[in-house]
């Protein structure tokens, strides 16, 4: 593709394509489902813990390219986190995605997470991108519960 | 008023609109000149909501201007005028559709709430414990939650025809449910999800030597053939104005005379009542016991306007040109190399669609830097798209004012999909 798409850009479809961390995982300590009735995006967020620290996350699921890249890319950034760290970063990233077209995003902090800012100027993909990590959250609020973001 | 073609034979032989035809039925819809994200507007989403011709535009502006009051009311003669008006849309919608007299045209918002009256009230009064309702595996969601809401309260029981892998209507296994238990069989004319055009005067028949009666879903059928309800022989017909090229808030449910005049009230008010007393009140005949409050007044005069456009295009014409358009259609996105979904051998101007390379969302939004307006989603039609394994598709839907340009920029789009996401 000669030039990038606003939405589309080319880390989002590597990882649309090839998202990474996609995989079931039987001993997980923590475990939520989210679904977004709208579209029929839909997954299942898996967590292992080591103490307060996420040691692996991973998720299964199905939905558009936004959704799976946006699940892609979340499970890459939460290993290592501490469950503070990750609610604090899913925060931002939603902060971000709520945010108007050109405001500021905060890189440091986001790191390739940015790639997701396209979303900003398409106001019905953005649950695409926030439903994972509203199913995070659920994930640690109470293990299991399906996460619903109609 | 043209009058429309009342025989399916006789729309099959008539002649399709011809490019020269349709080019100037297009500068009739304001909306089709606009361009979108650049480039010009592409509308395949007819299916979903059509476009309104001028015709229809100006039937409401000039209510507003001229006859607004309210109908059934005044004595002045602006409320005559307007009650009129009104009442002249019935008649309209009752010639267009085949009844019999326009008492068994009753407005509502649309099919959804057309469905929901019989249920509620036909459905309340004849559907009882262990009773069954028939619908089919490729109903839309309105004619599918109505019926699962009386069995709950009534303690009935659905009843689903299933479908083959072309999507279409499995007859015997139709013919199989049908028993001394079944109350109502209630199918869509035309499925919204897949195109497929069921055998609507066949599962009538079928239905009554059983001494069923039948609602039609006719949402996806009224735009797009000639439908004649008295020789269909339907007892329900439902279908909405907005997809008729008409206004949103009005819908129509034809009922037979038989059928109206016994069901009790559907929401209560002004103009459904003859009288009030705090003891009892007694209740107007059909269709006004079944227009509780003031209508849509002015969505009821556009549609009236609307039918009034499509009889002088002509439905049988409309017709021909549709499966003109829907074979160019097919062939480009078969050799696009899509999985079709929804391949009937009687089909109407839908084509859904599913890519391996890219969700239906994705599609669409590709689709529209292009300007090409598809339907993504489940088309609330869920059990249907279950039934093909799939949670959601892309979906181009077809109008008369469509041509075959639509549809090559359609394939362009979709050439540019699978570069983006291939």
């Amino acid at each position: 593709m000669a030039d990038e798409h606003a939405l589309y850009q080319r880390i989002l479809l590597e990882h649309s394509r090839r998202p990474r961390n996609f995989r079931e995982m039987n001993d997980a300590d923590l475990t939520a489902e989210g679904h977004n009735p709208l579209c029929g995006d839909k997954l299942r967020v898996y967590l292992k813990m080591d103490g307060e620290v996420i040691s692996e996350a991973m998720f299964q699921g199905s939905g558009c390219a936004i959704f799976k890249a946006a699940a892609s890319m979340m499970t890459a950034a939460l290993e290592g986190k501490t469950r503070r760290e990750a609610c604090a970063l899913s925060e931002t990233f939603c902060n971000m995605i709520d945010s108007e077209p050109g405001d500021p995003v905060d890189i440091k902090r986001l790191g390739e997470l940015v790639a997701l800012a396209g979303v900003r100027e398409y106001p019905v993909r953005r649950r695409c991108a926030t439903l994972p990590w509203h199913t995070l959250r659920a994930a640690f609020e109470t293990h299991g519960r399906t996460r619903s973001t109609a | 008023m043209a009058a429309g073609p009342k025989d399916e034979n006789i729309s099959r032989k008539a002649a399709p609109l011809s490019d020269e035809e349709v080019s100037r039925l297009r500068k009739d819809f304001p909306v089709l000149g606009l361009e979108s994200a650049g480039s010009p507007l592409v509308y395949l989403d007819s299916a979903t909501t059509s476009q309104k011709p001028q015709a229809v535009i100006e039937a409401l502006a000039e209510f507003y201007r001229s006859q607004n009051a309210n109908v059934h009311r005044g004595v002045h003669r602006l409320s005559q005028a307007a009650t009129a008006a009104y009442e002249g849309a019935r008649k309209r919608v009752a010639a267009f559709l085949g009844a019999g007299t326009p008492d068994e045209i009753v407005f509502t918002r649309g099919t959804t709430e057309a469905i929901n009256l019989v249920a509620q009230t036909y459905g309340r009064r004849h559907v009882g414990p262990g009773d069954e309702i028939v619908v089919s595996a490729m109903e839309h969601h309105s004619n599918i939650v109505p019926w699962q809401l009386l069995c709950e309260e009534n303690g009935a029981a659905l009843r689903v025809v299933p479908i083959n892998d072309d999507g279409e209507l499995m007859f015997e296994a139709f013919e199989a449910l049908l028993n001394e238990r079944t109350r109502l069989v209630s199918i869509t004319h035309v499925s919204n999800a897949l195109g497929t055009v069921n055998p609507v005067k066949r599962v009538i028949e079928r239905a009554h030597a059983a001494g069923v009666p039948v609602l039609l879903d006719g949402a996806q059928s009224a735009p797009h053939r000639a439908v004649n309800v008295a020789e269909l022989d339907c007892d329900f017909f439902a279908c909405s104005g907005h997809k008729m090229f008409g206004p949103t808030g009005i819908g129509v449910l034809y009922g037979k005379r038989e059928h109206l005049e016994t069901m009790p009230p559907y929401q209560a008010g002004g103009e459904m009542v003859l009288s009030v007393e705090f003891e009892r009140s007694t209740y107007q005949a059909p269709p006004h016991r079944f227009e509780a409050g003031t209508p849509a007044i002015a969505g009821a005069i556009g549609l009236g306007a609307a039918v009034d456009y499509l009889s002088a295009v002509g439905m049988g014409r409309i017709a021909a040109y549709e499966r003109g358009l829907l074979e160019y259609g097919t062939d480009l996105l078969l050799e696009a190399d899509v999985r079709l979904i929804g391949t009937a051998k009687e089909k109407a101007g839908i084509l859904s669609f599913h890519m391996d390379c890219a969700h239906p969302h994705d599609i669409a939004q590709i689709l529209d830097d292009e300007g090409v307006c598809i339907r993504a989603g489940h088309h609330c039609a869920q059990p249907a798209l279950a039934r093909f394994g799939l949670s959601a598709t892309a979906r181009a839907s077809i109008a008369f004012y469509n041509t075959k340009e639509d549809l090559d920029a359609l394939g362009a789009g979709l050439e540019k999909v699978k570069r983006v996401f291939g």
